[in-house]
């Protein structure tokens, strides 16, 4: 790799390289019926910090994983210095120099961090056996590059998140490609982490790496970049120098976007507090010497939608999983229409009527082997039980009647539950939910990964439930979707609701500001 | 669970049930090896033959072909897989060496070869190393579950070992000088220095697997496989090699423990190795390896070894009857990954304490969820 790297300085030098190192060319990707990616020509240059900007499913992390060869383009082409390349995995990708920092932490946690910045390109001495002297040296120089205390030695599975985040960098750096892309490296990281990672991204800069960044913190995202791009709805939409910009040139060029204009119709008059929540502890899977959620309070009245805004990491599905029973709350009280669920199953929730729409739909809401009917049917089985016989007839209508009811395009309820394309098979989990008669519906996510016109469907059945009573409390992390959908919007931030707002009266700076999306770090870097 | 994990946690008592932990996880390590010695001793005090040299002999034996499947069968686990295959593959290279020592007759020539007993070894570990690569390539290329293409493979490796052998034990090893194939019983019953040859071979086989395991690219790949899938094809790891050859080397480590049964009775029976690949799996356990994966030593698996025969033998030794045999050996491995579990669960606790402390000065402690959440966010 270094070798790469002094050639490709040479050249420079002689000038027979431009100062594009990679290209994307009509790049286009296709998940099923989703078009993550429309068409995109994107471009990386040597020296430069190209930042990505956009919302949820825009687009950036999918160029990314296509440009580090995690996964190939529908259609399009990649060029680096010019010529034309495939990638066909990722070491294709780290041979050509290419190396990126994954938004969700890759790494072994039963090896240490020497082992893990190292494994795929180990280094060997004599014998071809693993050299872990000059391993582990070479591990230490890069972590003291990076401020980090911490032993070469040390398991992965004794840091905590942050300093596993760092290991992922280590590993990056230790690479020396000349092409970096880092999807999100801060989320987990301190204030002042997050200044010796800028430190370091400098010098990279001034030793002629391309450096992608990706951030949902906007300001810090700026403070570090030299070429700002703008993704929305799978496609470039805008790119400009940094000098030339400022922050709400980013934030418009980011949301605005027609389909956000839809207003849904939406009940003034509340009925009786459904679901209350009192000073409610959750502690994190991921990590479990922090809590995901620190002392929350909430209550959600009948015929309310109550929108939970927030980034991600801010404890939001952890809330509403631990709500429907998956995860154990340490601390605090629940109740359903005034009874206490805290000590009862997912099943016994659903029958007092509380009931949760997950987020990963594929892997927590359908079950692919059943049909459409059969997955619709699959909390309510109980209702349609006579002695030891499923009254079928019984169940199919009511199937039917849900299917109707939530406009599934479907062939029949018999029809595989992989035949229907994303915006249906999220009302197949709806259907299934609303079938059980809930009085308090939980949503996560709810337009993750569909189009705009199944979005605004999904919406328009939510707000026509709460309209007939239900209390409903939807996690989203589209500010669109917040300000439009919701009579209230709270806002979360590591485990916390940091405030209330009337999205009639709120801009979409103003909750970006309060869940940390623009706001500068400030206490983070607090040690 | 996690209530109770977080309490201490939040209340700051760190530091004292960090010092009663680290007793109970010292005895918690060593486990395997506390078990052994206090079978040692239980049995030796119920039974004066048990520690006499022939009974010891006769265990080391029983021992070595445990701990050569378990060796093998320790880079399977480690990767996150399981090897049902290689009892039956005990059998059926056993039967390979014992077809090329009886003299391989190929009727088109009319010649019967008696290959010398070097070859029919190397080509008995050839059969046992390819029944491995086809579970792996089965599990790599097809995607078939380990557990099912290994148990497929158990059948067609012990169905291959009836047909060659007709259902017949095949007798009379040893070889004879005009033929200049004798030689084979080396393996199973020769004594160098008065320690069984096996001893000898499990050594050996130990000392390689240790060192493949701790100091090579490969062995590092194993763990990381186990530990991270994902992660370890996001590094650049050839997964799917690994993986094969993970398998071939458990196949190879089952064709010595064939040849070494074979050569110990001078004849090969189709039917051996049955149900050994649990006792090769049980041995991993109680030595400390993790079916999840990414987790074992070989250490752990040569005590893990002795634990098992150990047990079997002794109480054998002792006059209990094999129906309770059974039910205790059953009720053992159960107990040693009850304590496997509780170690994990310990060890975790103790990080989240670690994690905890190391906001550096002791005030820091009553902020650490505040302190962490931030940097979660």
């Amino acid at each position: 790799m270094i070798r790469t790297k002094v050639k490709a300085d040479t050249e420079v030098a002689n000038g027979t390289v431009s100062a594009i190192v990679m290209r994307a060319r009509g790049i286009t990707k296709h998940y099923g019926a989703t078009h993550a990616l429309k068409g995109v020509d994107f471009t990386i240059k040597r020296g430069q910090v190209t930042v990505l900007f956009g919302e949820n499913g825009a687009g950036k992390s999918t160029l990314m994983k296509i440009m580090s060869g995690i996964e190939s383009p529908t259609s399009g082409t990649l060029e680096l210095d010019g010529e034309e390349i495939s990638l066909k995995n990722t070491i294709d990708a780290s041979q050509q120099g290419i190396s990126i920092i994954h938004q969700e932490l890759n790494l072994c946690a039963n090896l240490s961090i020497s082992d893990n910045i190292f494994i795929g390109r180990d280094i060997t001495g004599r014998g071809g056996t693993i050299d872990r002297a000059s391993e582990s040296e070479a591990a230490g120089a890069v972590l003291k590059h990076l401020e980090e205390d911490l032993s070469p030695d040390t398991l992965v599975a004794d840091l905590r998140l942050g300093q596993q985040q760092i290991v992922e960098i280590a590993r990056a750096l230790a690479s020396e490609a000349r092409v970096l892309i880092m999807d999100e490296p801060t989320s987990a990281l301190s204030g002042n982490e997050v200044v010796v990672l800028f430190r370091v991204i400098r010098e990279l800069k001034a030793a002629g790496v391309a450096i992608v960044y990706i951030s949902h913190h906007l300001e810090e995202a700026l403070e570090i970049a030299d070429r700002v791009v703008v993704f929305r709805d799978g496609a470039l939409v805008a790119e400009a120098d940094r000098a030339d910009v400022d922050l709400n040139w980013v934030i418009t060029r980011m949301v605005g976007r027609a389909a956000d204009d839809l207003k849904f119709e939406l009940r003034e008059d509340y009925g009786d507090v459904a679901l209350s929540l009192r000073d409610i502890k959750i502690v994190d899977q991921m990590n479990t010497s922090r809590l995901a959620v620190d002392g929350l309070d909430l209550d959600v009245r009948a015929g309310e939608m109550v929108c939970l805004y927030g980034l991600m990491g801010a404890g939001r599905t952890e809330l509403l999983e631990a709500l429907a029973g998956r995860l154990p709350i340490v601390n605090g009280s629940v109740t359903v229409l005034g009874r206490s669920v805290v000590d009862e199953t997912v099943g016994d929730r659903i029958d007092l009527g509380m009931t949760l729409v997950p987020e990963d739909r594929q892997r927590d809401g359908l079950i692919p082997s059943l049909s459409v009917g059969g997955n619709i049917a699959l909390s309510s089985l109980k209702a349609f039980v006579k002695g030891f016989w499923l009254r079928k007839r019984q169940m199919t209508d009511a199937v039917n009647n849900g299917i109707r009811d939530v406009t599934v395009k479907t062939e029949s309820e018999a029809a595989s539950i992989d035949s229907l394309s994303g915006g249906n098979q999220q009302k197949v989990v709806l259907a299934r939910v609303l079938l059980t008669t809930p009085h308090v519906l939980l949503l996560d996510e709810p337009t993750r990964g569909i189009d705009v016109g199944a979005k605004a469907e999904i919406y328009t059945l939510m707000t026509r439930e709460a309209r007939r009573g239900l209390a409903v409390l939807f996690a989203t992390s589209e500010v669109g979707e917040a300000l439009n959908a919701a009579n209230r919007v709270v806002v979360m931030s590591k485990g916390q609701i940091v405030g209330e707002f009337d999205p009639r009266k709120t801009t979409r700076e103003q909750l970006m500001v309060a869940s940390g999306e623009t706001a500068a770090r400030g206490k983070a870097g607090a040690r | 669970m996690s209530a109770t994990q977080a309490e201490p946690k939040k209340k700051g008592l760190i530091t004292v049930r960090g010092r009663s932990i680290d007793v109970g996880g010292i005895l918690l390590e060593g486990r395997a090896f506390i078990a052994l010695i206090v079978l040692i001793i239980m049995f030796s005090m119920l039974s004066d033959t048990f520690l006499s040299y022939s009974n010891v002999l006769t265990m080391s034996k029983h021992v070595a072909i445990n701990a050569f499947l378990a060796i093998g069968m320790l880079f399977v686990i480690i990767k996150g897989g399981i090897d049902l295959s290689v009892g039956s593959t005990l059998g059926l290279t056993g039967i390979v060496a014992g077809v090329f020592l009886q003299g391989w007759e190929i009727d088109s020539l009319n010649v019967i070869l008696y290959p010398q007993v070097w070859v029919v070894i190397l080509l008995a570990l050839a059969v046992g190393t390819l029944v491995g690569w086809i579970n792996g390539y089965l599990i790599t290329r097809f995607e078939v579950a380990p557990f099912i293409a290994t148990l497929g493979m158990m059948y067609v490796a012990r169905g291959a070992a009836l047909l060659i052998s007709n259902g017949k034990t095949m007798p009379r090893l040893q070889g004879s000088p005009e033929l200049g194939n004798e030689g084979f019983d080396i393996l199973g019953v020769s004594r160098p220095l008065g320690v069984p040859m096996q001893i000898w071979i499990m050594l050996v086989l130990a000392i390689i697997a240790a060192f493949i395991l701790t100091k090579t690219p490969f062995g590092r790949s194993v763990y990381a496989v186990g530990g991270n899938e994902r992660a370890a094809e996001l590094a650049g790891v050839p997964v799917k090699k690994v993986k094969i050859r993970a398998y071939m080397i458990s196949g190879f480590c089952a064709g010595i423990a064939g040849l070494v049964t074979a050569s110990q009775l001078t004849s090969a029976i189709p039917g051996s190795g049955e149900t050994f690949e649990l006792n090769a799996i049980a041995a991993c356990v109680i030595g400390g390896a993790s079916l999840m994966g990414g987790r074992g030593t070989i250490r752990g698996v040569l005590l893990g070894a002795f634990v098992i025969g150990f047990l079997n033998d002794g109480l054998v030794n002792v006059g209990v009857s094999s129906f309770w045999q059974t039910a205790i050996k059953g009720v053992v491995i159960i107990v040693a990954v009850i304590i496997d579990q509780a170690q994990q669960r310990i060890k975790s606790t103790k990080n989240a304490a670690i994690a905890a402390a190391s906001g550096s000065s002791a005030s820091q402690t009553t902020e650490i969820s505040d302190q962490t959440a931030v940097k979660g966010g």
